[in-house]
């Protein structure tokens, strides 16, 4: 069967693409990850003129193509070259794969924001009511009651985000990256063999399956306190 | 700054205004198609017969989680050699041809986009409450009538903001066709910065499009999703 005959042949190739692929989802994600909070708050009820440039920045990321994005900045900044260098910036941003973290960044961060904001909005208010009854600092009901309610409740979307954002990071490959589809791309270019391409589509389904386990590991660590006596 | 965007052989203003035809072309004719798809997918998940409701489900979660780009890859590639192979069968003289890639963009977006059509309409087809359909059948509607004046109406109310995210998704994943050699208005840009090497400045222009098309959409899908919401109380 050409599928097994050619995976032993490919696999290194793929793994390493793997490697990559893992590489871009998590630092952008974690790098979203960081920024969300802050920005879920001034969102959810920060002064006026940072709400609406929040808003602006969320409706553009959502409308606009991530490809777009990508070229915007990978492309977009040789435009700027002379400036970028003076800045000491022009390494940064020559380097595709930095090109790729900084707009899956940006874009993971604005789709977070939004997720976290419904979870802030969420979280009962007689829950913070009583926190500042009994005497609670603001900074300590965000840290102790606001945000690890608001967590558990964004959770499931948090993970889907993440999930769209894996898939997502194969655009990648488009600037020269060799993440996953890089691979399989360079692979398909080379030989034509057309099973590399259902090879990918395996990893890819593993990497997800993977993901949705661990993320419903964590989230059951989230909530253990609600789960129901006698089964924890 | 201005004549860049002119109309005419000095500005990119056509070339741009052709490609977003072409975007707004593929975008339309993958609509219909990925929901007539979607349709027979949500039928499949919802079916009683165990096998067939396997590979309602079975399509749906494969789709899902496949990254569009190679599902893209993998239609026209596919669809390429499958061609070439048919052709060299048919008519071994004539050379290798291509299969045209504003259908294989139609056909791999519209696999897609029928994966989460069908998920937003089962949902939307279990939201309907049984006791209407009771209703209707207690007045003596047939099943048919209880479909089309019961059933389809409060499916569009239920699956339209569902529907309506997809869309969206769909109208920002047709910049993904410029790689397979569409010239749609990604691809437009991209052969503007080519010869202009302005790119900043091109593929700027090239986001606030794509911008303006779905804050237009979502402004449509609001007054769609009045409409399919008029005389409901709200409590």
């Amino acid at each position: 069967m050409a599928f097994l005959d050619t995976l032993a042949t490919n696999l290194p190739k793929l793994l390493d693409g793997t490697a990559t692929t893992l590489a871009l989802t998590g630092l952008g994600a974690a790098i979203a990850a960081a920024a969300s909070p802050g920005l879920a708050l001034l969102r959810a009820n920060g002064p006026l003129p940072a709400q609406l440039a929040l808003r602006a920045y969320i409706s553009f990321v959502r409308g606009t193509p991530l490809l777009a994005q990508l070229f915007l900045v990978f492309y977009g900044s040789g435009q700027f070259r002379a400036e970028l260098t003076t800045l000491g910036l022009w390494g940064f941003f020559r380097d595709p794969f930095n090109c790729a973290v900084l707009v899956f960044a940006v874009n993971s961060c604005a789709y977070q924001t939004e997720i976290l904001r419904g979870g802030i909005q969420a979280v009962p208010l007689g829950e913070v009511e009583a926190a500042r009854a009994v005497g609670m600092s603001r900074p300590t009901i965000l840290r102790r009651v606001v945000f690890p309610h608001a967590y558990r409740i964004a959770w499931p979307a948090l993970g889907n985000e993440i999930i769209l954002l894996m898939k997502a990071s194969a655009l990648a490959s488009i600037v020269t990256v060799f993440d996953l589809m890089g691979r399989t791309r360079q692979i398909f270019s080379r030989s034509f063999e057309f099973s590399v391409y259902f090879q990918a589509a395996v990893l890819y389904l593993i990497i997800t399956a993977c993901f949705v386990y661990l993320w419903r590991f964590a989230e059951r660590r989230l909530s253990r306190h609600m789960a129901a006596p006698g089964r924890a | 700054m201005m004549e860049l965007f002119s109309y005419g052989p000095l500005g990119w203003g056509d070339e741009i205004l052709a490609g977003l035809w072409v975007t707004m072309r593929l975008a339309l004719t993958t609509l219909p198609v990925g929901l007539l798809l979607g349709f027979a997918v949500a039928a499949l998940s919802l079916s009683h017969i165990p096998a067939l409701r396997a590979i309602g489900v079975g399509y749906t979660t494969l789709m899902r989680g496949l990254p569009e780009i190679l599902t893209l890859f993998i239609v026209y590639n596919g669809l390429g050699l499958g061609l070439n192979r048919v052709m060299a069968w048919i008519a071994p003289e004539a050379g290798p041809v291509d299969f045209p890639p504003f259908a294989a963009g139609v056909i791999a977006l519209a696999l897609v986009f029928a994966a989460f059509a069908a998920e937003v309409l089962r949902g939307a087809f279990q939201a309907v409450p049984e006791g209407q359909i009771l209703a209707g059948r207690a007045i003596g509607m047939s099943a048919r009538k209880i479909f089309w004046r019961i059933k389809l109406p409060l499916l569009w109310r239920y699956a339209l903001p569902g529907m309506g995210n997809l869309w969206l998704n769909l109208l920002k994943d047709t910049a993904l066709v410029s790689v397979i050699a569409l010239d749609d208005l990604m691809r437009a840009t991209k052969v503007a910065v080519g010869v202009t090497k302005q790119p900043f400045t091109f593929y700027l222009v090239a986001c606030l499009i794509y911008w303006l098309m779905c804050l237009l959409s979502e402004l449509v899908l609001a007054r769609l999703e009045r409409r399919a919401n008029r005389g409901l109380r709200r409590a």
